[in-house]
């Protein structure tokens, strides 16, 4: 492989935060509720947090997204839910009691703490990350993987999908989003 | 000490079109005492009544939200506390009535009947907070507290009420969100 073939397929397995950012921006996304995890923490809370289009609501431990979520939700504010994927199983009840069994539109963002991208989340030698797609499909969870830029285009139409059809989505990211240059540290 | 139903009756003749946010026990006694579209039942994940409330008081900031809590499910949310505080909504009154019991569960002692709600959520940072056990001392503060900026906290110590008829079926009513979405989504 030549360098510049080399240099695509490198770009090719890049994700940038920014390019997410802008999908949750187009996606009219107001609200960010998050507890803070490592694999999105300055490719895309930091950057967030410094952005004027969102309103950035911390929390103390995951399951409250859900419950704010939904409250939001019936004022037709749209709110997306940062976590980590332990605090995504540490509130499953939450996310199946309001958000699968009441229909309502939780669309939560979910970094799959160390997954190696390369290989399959179901294939992961991680127990944890292992598990997240066969909870999400027996609860009837809608989920989509981002892993590369070329996945960012899911975003828009799954946050979409979630509010008109008042469903919850996890938008499972499976990289360190790269920060822009502007604001990384 | 007071009961949960009393202070609930005090408390219904001040509501206008306020959004009412209930739970288990708690909200067996307002629906019962105060059946409206704007009553938002938290059911299905104890502990979250605190955070629909926020929700809710941060989508309509021009709308009061009052939130009707049962002190075993505050204990399973006691960081809301800290984020409600931390955003601070004016418009957001948040009860708890403590029983020292989850009721709902059998009637079960919490860990610590002892616990000070009101000094926890004074220490997390809540504009405003108040202690009732007087039935006539809450009739008397409750329409001062619910004028004031928020976000306000007041427990109110109840003694365990006798056996409530849970309906969870109309708990559950998917109509019943409908009908609090249409109302809540109203500005007149």
């Amino acid at each position: 492989m030549d360098a510049l073939a080399e240099g695509v397929a490198a770009n090719a397995r890049e994700l940038h935060g920014a390019g997410i950012i802008a999908a949750i921006k187009a996606s009219g996304i107001q609200y960010i509720l998050a507890v803070p995890d490592i694999v999105t923490s300055s490719g895309l809370l930091a950057p967030i947090a410094c952005d004027k289009d969102f309103r950035l609501v911390r929390v103390c431990k995951e399951d409250e997204c859900i419950g704010i979520a939904s409250g939001l939700s019936y004022s037709d504010k749209r709110a997306l839910i940062l976590i980590q994927y332990t605090g995504f199983l540490d509130s499953l009840n939450a996310i199946r009691g309001i958000a699968v069994e009441y229909k309502q539109p939780i669309c939560m963002m979910v970094g799959l703490l160390g997954h190696d991208p390369e290989v399959a989340p179901r294939a992961s030698p991680r127990y944890g990350v292992r598990i997240i797609e066969p909870i999400c499909d027996d609860m009837g969870l809608a989920h989509h993987l981002i892993s590369v830029d070329a996945d960012v285009g899911k975003i828009q139409p799954a946050i979409e999908r979630a509010y008109h059809e008042s469903e919850p989505v996890a938008l499972l990211i499976g990289r360190r989003p790269k920060p822009s240059s502007r604001t990384s540290p | 000490m007071m009961k949960r139903d009393q202070c609930f009756r005090i408390l219904a003749r001040h509501i206008k079109d306020e959004a009412v946010v209930s739970t288990y026990s708690s909200a067996v006694d307002w629906v019962e005492i105060n059946p409206r579209p704007l009553n938002y039942l938290s059911i299905g994940a104890m502990g979250l009544d605190s955070s629909h409330g926020l929700g809710l008081a941060l989508g309509r900031p021009d709308k009061r939200v009052i939130v009707l809590q049962g002190d075993g499910s505050l204990l399973m949310n006691l960081g809301s506390l800290v984020t409600i505080a931390a955003l601070a909504p004016k418009n957001l009154v948040h009860f708890v009535a403590q029983n020292d019991s989850y009721e709902a569960n059998g009637s079960q002692p919490i860990p610590n009947p002892k616990v000070d709600f009101a000094g926890i959520a004074r220490g997390a940072g809540y504009a405003a907070c108040y202690d009732f056990s007087d039935l006539k001392n809450f009739e008397q503060q409750i329409a001062h507290l619910l004028e004031q900026e928020g976000p306000v906290f007041a427990t109110l110590r109840v003694e365990p009420s006798k056996p409530l008829k849970y309906d969870y079926r109309s708990l559950y009513d998917p109509e019943k969100r409908q009908a609090f979405k249409t109302a809540f989504a109203s500005r007149t």
